[in-house]
């Protein structure tokens, strides 16, 4: 097998793009190992995991038990005919894998939604309420001096950005760039990464995270020259965010970041336009700028491709043949905890790990080999994994760079988008 | 299979044919002379039709990461909106930033055949090549956005020299598949991550040192030399601001003769009379553009009602998100590349500005003299829709609905325009000229936007009625590519149309130092920055059409 050639061999690649968080790193090398792949440079926990996870082929299965491709896809089929409202969820894929939900859902009348919407959508009421000034990430590696990690952990869900984005040597902007400044706005977060000659000061201001719009919100009162009186402010001194405040209006170019899956609180949209209007708020004078992370298992291509495609940014319903959105009523969870759907094809191709819903009704899986769940499917499609068996194309998180992806070993997995299309020509 | 349509009045520009009573025969895609004795296998009888070529936009936001934040920034304009899917077509949603496919479907409904997106960062391109894969039916290209990237200003300040500077336009067309180069706020979007608020033709960017002025020349020129059709297509300095059409005639001026193409004028043509200080200037800038043959445009017309701004102009779209309709903005700083604002609008014809702005494009319209360097555009949809052209068409050719629909707008703003004065109504020709052939040539396009024999068979048919609204809003007849596509206005049949590509020639030593840099600054690495053209074709969703360029100087 060509996974099996020598390093110097055609299975040696450089320059790949890893599709296991939504940063998209695009400098990993990898070649072949034994049966697997080896990342050999620029690794970090997720692409290793992702990327070194074992091939293995199984087959289709009905009901658990071992059936072709082809029985599994008419069976498939049969089930979305039959059903009144299905739901489209997971959509953890490539670009080409949402375009082939999206045109199923149409036809099967169905409503599309991603695993990590309800993430998401902590950005989108924002965008759909007041927008944002937002940077990319090239912007902010060469230009920001301040950067504020908002209440989440970037860390755990991106193990490279600090590295990449925080903590490079080199600006475009000068031989020999001004020490940056970090400020980690919110308790318990991982500031292991931060680190090198870049880095200036780190400081820690140990806001609760439900209570980090308070501090966005009082400094955007003070800048507007209103009055915010008390000693605390969001339980921290006052002079904590004053202090905070001044660096913001200091810096050449700030960058505050944040993840919308870690603001796991209630409406924590909230949080985010707080952010996003006291952003706007300093931008009157100088420069600063949002950078939301987030957009893993393929969540960003999700939302990017829906919306090109149907005018909304997911939890759009097919079901009397027009695009109907609503973002509360269409969300997979809700229509599923309610009983409104009556089956469930959950596309999840990145990983094994991520749980499916719990749902006692039909369910077809089209899923990275080795997938989990508690209850067997009606239907189970072992699907390929984009940038590693097949090819693919991914939006990175910012909503502005796509990367493409490589086919880096043989294997007979199809493409969910394959399966897909054959799904929805059966039907 | 041998086609014919028998008995329509041609209007073929690009020929010279001015509603003459001709045959047209098709075959195999293209516009051929057939033997006399050929069995025709397929008649169509067009008698008292109008026949032109397929419509082409050359100046509109139809793909790319700015359009897809619209399209989630504006729920509540998709929802009096929404479209079923059928048999043959699928679902989606129209109004100011329709879904993808079904901006192919209203484009081809209205008689069009290709549309060309005007402002593709290439940081974005994939994203927009793959948004204009997913626009059904039509034909598409982008203009790729250079000027603010930190890569052309390191080599402009720099005094690199300057075939580097023409190997780097030229990679970047290759790399993004593009076929042509625009600039947008030249040195602006860049100047204000530096915090600069305005940057004026002659005015320093506050780091690179370097002028507006010296980017449009360097760019103009470079284009010219690698042999590039289309010329530097130019959104100026100062988009909006009132007085700023002294800026427009500074830089035709400054353009030394080269040739350029200056985009939605409209927005560049605002004088400072009056007591609002906000007045026409569109006379001068006809004026300029009359006695410059070196200068084509577009004139970008305002039309009353909700739309959505999304430009690259981020300078300017921060300043104009104090009047977005509804209160929602999005601005962003872009990959040292480029940027972005995207604000949605509403044109009321009650206001004093927007009644005058629609008056300026109007003036625009009918005061410069020549069609072939004057284009039909919204500058979709930051103008207004597309869906408006029909309605801008009527504008133009009846002065009679012309004086109806001034009678409802704000009275000041007609004194502070020449509108009412102007007499001139287009003719069908000159339609076709703005509409069809201009854009072809002004693009290179071989091949289409005429009804030569050898062309390609992108053909409308229309009824010829005196309502002109009504003619070109339901074409009878839509060919692509010798395929009948649109029949009384509705598709009934769906293709995927080509890419058009351009591909100047460069040194590939250019990405010795291309390389390092991505290697050192960017997130991405320069051999993914670069699209493949299997990526454009991916599997047949897509096919590229690479169009002549001349040969390169130096």
């Amino acid at each position: 097998m060509k996974s099996e050639m020598s390093r110097n061999g055609a299975n040696h690649h450089e320059n790949v793009a890893c599709p296991f968080c939504g940063i998209l790193c695009d400098d990993l090398d990898i070649g072949p190992s034994g049966d697997g792949l080896k990342v050999l440079k620029n690794g970090c926990v997720k692409s290793v995991a992702g990327f070194e996870r074992p091939l293995s082929e199984p087959k289709p299965q009905i009901d658990g038990k071992d059936v072709s491709l082809d029985e599994a896809i008419t069976a498939a089929a049969r089930l979305i005919k039959e059903s009144r409202l299905p739901v489209f969820g997971g959509l953890g894929t490539d670009v080409d894998g949402i375009r082939a939900a999206i045109a199923l859902a149409e036809k099967g009348g169905g409503v599309v939604d991603h695993a990590l919407s309800e993430g998401q959508y902590r950005n989108f009421r924002v965008l759909q309420n007041s927008g944002w000034v937002l940077t990319t990430l090239t912007e902010a590696r060469n230009r920001a001096d301040l950067f504020i990690v908002a209440g989440s952990d970037i860390h755990k869900l991106h193990p490279r950005f600090f590295e990449r984005i925080v903590c490079n040597e080199a600006s475009m902007f000068s031989d020999n760039p001004p020490k940056r400044t970090v400020v980690f706005l919110g308790e318990g977060l991982d500031q292991s990464a931060v680190a090198g000659k870049r880095i200036g000061e780190v400081l820690t201001i140990p806001a609760k995270a439900d209570r980090i719009a308070e501090i966005l919100d009082a400094m955007r009162a003070m800048n507007k020259g209103g009055a915010v009186s008390g000693d605390t402010i969001a339980g921290l001194p006052r002079a904590a965010v004053e202090d905070l405040l001044e660096r913001c209006k200091a810096a050449s170019y700030g960058v505050i970041v944040w993840a919308p899956p870690s603001l796991t609180f209630p409406n924590a949209d909230l949080t985010v336009q707080a952010i996003s209007e006291f952003v706007k708020e300093i931008n009157l004078t100088s420069r600063f700028a949002g950078l939301s992370l987030g957009g893993n298992d393929g969540a960003t291509s999700a939302g990017a491709v829906c919306s090109w495609q149907s005018g909304f940014p997911l939890r759009v319903s097919y079901a009397d043949g027009t695009p109907d959105y609503d973002p509360v009523r269409f969300s997979a969870t809700k229509l599923l905890d309610a009983k409104e759907a009556d089956l469930l094809l959950w596309l999840s191709s990145f990983s094994p790990d991520i749980p499916p819903p719990d749902t006692d009704i039909p369910t077809i899986f089209l899923a990275a080999p080795g997938f989990k769940s508690a209850r067997t499917p009606k239907v189970y499609i072992p699907v390929g994994t984009p940038g590693v068996d097949h090819a693919g194309t991914m939006v990175r998180v910012d909503n502005v760079v796509s990367l493409p992806l490589k086919k880096l070993r043989q294997s007979n997995l199809p493409s969910a988008a394959d399966v897909l299309e054959k799904i929805e020509a059966a039907l | 299979m041998l086609i014919k349509l028998t008995g329509g009045k041609v209007y073929d520009p690009a020929n010279g044919v001015d509603g003459e009573v001709r045959d047209i025969f098709i075959e195999d895609g293209r516009i051929v002379s057939p033997d006399p004795n050929a069995k025709v296998d397929h008649e169509y009888a067009v008698h008292g039709k109008v026949v032109m070529a397929g419509g082409i936009d050359p100046h509109s936001h139809i793909g790319g990461g700015k359009m897809t934040i619209a399209r989630m920034m504006l729920p509540e304009d998709h929802m009096h909106d929404t479209v079923a899917r059928t048999d043959l077509t699928r679902a989606g949603v129209g109004h100011a930033v329709p879904s993808t496919m079904l901006t192919g479907y209203r484009y081809a409904e209205m008689g069009y055949t290709a549309a060309f997106e005007p402002a593709m960062l290439p940081a974005n391109a994939r994203q927009a090549h793959m948004e204009m894969a997913d626009t059904s039916i039509i034909d598409k290209g982008a203009f790729v956005m250079l000027g603010s990237d930190d890569f052309f200003l390191r080599q402009l300040a720099g005094k690199k020299d300057f075939s580097a500077i023409k190997d780097y336009i030229a990679w970047t067309m290759h790399a993004a598949q593009a076929i042509a180069v625009k600039v947008v706020n030249p040195g602006g979007i860049s100047a204000f991550k530096f915090n600069q608020r305005k940057l004026d033709l002659n005015e320093k960017h506050v780091y690179y040192g370097v002028t507006p002025r010296d980017i449009i020349v360097t760019l103009a020129r470079g284009l010219k030399e690698l042999g590039v059709v289309h010329p530097l297509h130019i959104h100026g300095c100062n988009l909006g601001v009132p007085g700023g059409y002294e800026t427009t005639l500074e830089t035709i001026k400054g353009a030394e003769g080269l040739p350029i193409h200056l985009t939605h004028i409209q927005f560049h043509s605002y004088g400072t009379e009056g007591d609002l200080k906000f007045s026409s200037a569109a006379a001068p800038v006809a004026e300029a553009i009359n006695t410059n043959p070196n200068v084509s445009c577009d004139v970008g017309q305002v039309m009353f009602g909700q739309t959505c701004t999304a430009s690259g102009d981020s300078m300017r779209q921060f300043i104009t998100s104090r009047s977005a309709t509804p209160k929602k903005w999005v601005v962003m700083d872009i990959e040292c590349d480029a940027g972005c604002g995207v604000v949605p609008f509403k044109y009321r014809d009650k206001s004093f500005v927007n009644a005058l702005q629609w008056a300026i494009g109007l003036e625009l319209f009918l005061l410069i003299n020549d069609p072939w360097r004057l284009f039909l555009t919204t500058d979709h949809p930051n103008g207004g829709p597309f869906t408006w052209y029909p309605h801008l068409i009527r504008l133009l050719m009846d002065k009679a609905f012309r004086n109806d629909m001034m009678q409802k707008i704000n009275p000041d703003a007609l004194k502070y325009s020449t509108l009412a004065s102007l007499d001139r109504e287009y003719s069908l020709y000159e339609i076709a000229i703005m509409t069809r052939a201009g854009p072809a040539r002004s693009l290179g396009l071989k091949d289409r936007g005429q009804l030569g024999v050898g062309a390609w068979a992108d053909i409308t048919v229309y009824d010829d009625n005196p309502d002109r609204e009504a003619m070109f809003t339901t074409p009878e007849l839509l060919f692509k590519n010798g395929e009948l596509i649109v029949r009384n206005g509705k598709i009934i049949k769906v293709v995927n149309g080509a890419t058009h590509v351009a591909r100047p020639s460069y040194d590939p030593g250019i990405e010795k130092s291309l390389k390092p840099y991505f290697d050192d600054y960017h997130t991405v690495r320069m051999d993914n920055f670069r699209l493949s053209d299997d990526e454009i074709i991916n599997g047949g969703r897509g096919s590229l059409i690479i169009q002549p360029t001349g040969a390169r100087v130096a």
